[in-house]
């Protein structure tokens, strides 16, 4: 299935949680927030929303700034 | 000489100096500058974690998150709605609800479109934000985003990176009159003197990035901005002597031994 993963389109190979995907990318969770479909997902909650063919993810970090 | 608290939303700082993270040669020259400074407080932008790339280092491995509390921006956003989902994106990625909202109205000068910066304060203050937004060095800009719930009001002094120093003086000084909140300098300090001018026209902190991060040495002007602090708000304490065109002699002028 297909997903657009910060705006680019990301092959996986089937239905998975917000944390399996995280997990897949070597992204820690407490360091990450993610959009689901425009909505923010909590923390808590990355282990139970699953991800399906044709979602919008946003994975987001802090970065150096002013 | 006793000075009052540096107090922001209920939080108390010991430093009155917020420094960036951004632009710095290195992680470790920033860490070395942030600790420099006896900051508290630093700013962090969000952005798309890189996927293709994961062999860079996180900046939070560089950041002791015990001894400074982080500070999310909008950086980058130019409509209220944008300010405002990424203020939600940086509340879900850090540890708190605080946000420095940045919301740019042009490009080549990053001066604050005003009227969205209020409207994207007003709902982030209803949505349980702290909210500190960078503005413009208008007095009733600032009076309008403090009434609309504004943790503290953070007037440029001159523009982002410009390193041109405090060009209004006369506004800094109407808004820290105009205003209860605190007042903290943003942008526009070139160098340790500019810090200290913003600290005594009134100013309760001042927030820099590029003047630090750019410096040849970053972390002793990291140094010398936490003096300079320290000196403007000393100064502004003591009360300065009024200014006079003509000389006063401060030795006595009776007694001379050749009159």
């Amino acid at each position: 299935m297909f997903i657009t993963l910060n705006g680019e389109p990301h092959e996986l190979d089937g239905p998975l949680s917000i944390a399996d995907l995280l997990t897949k990318l070597s992204l820690d969770p407490r360091r990450v927030a993610v959009e689901h479909n425009y909505a923010i997902v909590k923390r808590k909650l990355f282990p139970d929303v699953r991800v399906n063919d044709g979602d919008r993810i946003e994975i987001v970090n802090f970065v150096g700034g002013g | 000489m006793d000075d009052t608290a540096f107090v922001i939303a209920g939080r108390r700082f010991t430093s009155r100096l917020i420094v960036g993270t951004g632009k710095y040669p290195s992680h470790a020259v920033m860490a070395q500058a942030h600790a420099a400074s006896g900051t508290e407080m630093v700013t962090v932008a969000v952005r798309r974690v890189n996927i293709s790339d994961r062999s860079r280092e996180s900046l939070l491995d560089y950041i002791d998150t015990n001894k400074i509390f982080l500070l999310p921006n909008t950086a980058g956003c130019y409509t209220a709605d944008d300010a405002i989902r990424t203020a939600h994106l940086g509340r879900e990625a850090g540890l708190s609800n605080w946000v420095k909202l940045e919301v740019i109205g042009d490009e080549r000068t990053l001066f604050p479109d005003t009227e969205a910066l209020l409207e994207a304060t007003r709902v982030l203050v209803r949505d349980g934000f702290v909210v500190m937004p960078y503005t413009n060095d208008d007095p009733i800009v600032c009076r309008k985003l403090e009434d609309a719930g504004a943790a503290a009001v953070m007037p440029l002094g001159a523009p982002i990176g410009s390193g041109l120093g405090i060009q209004n003086p006369n506004n800094i000084r109407i808004i820290r009159e105009f205003i209860r909140v605190p007042l903290i300098v943003d942008a526009g300090v070139g160098t340790a003197s500019d810090a200290a001018v913003a600290m005594e026209l009134g100013a309760d902190g001042v927030l820099m990035n590029t003047a630090i991060a750019g410096a040849r040495e970053p972390a002793a002007m990291a140094e010398a901005m936490k003096h300079a602090v320290i000196a403007g708000r000393l100064a502004y304490l003591a009360g300065r002597i009024p200014q006079k065109l003509y000389a006063t002699a401060s030795s006595p002028v009776e007694g001379l031994v050749n009159r």
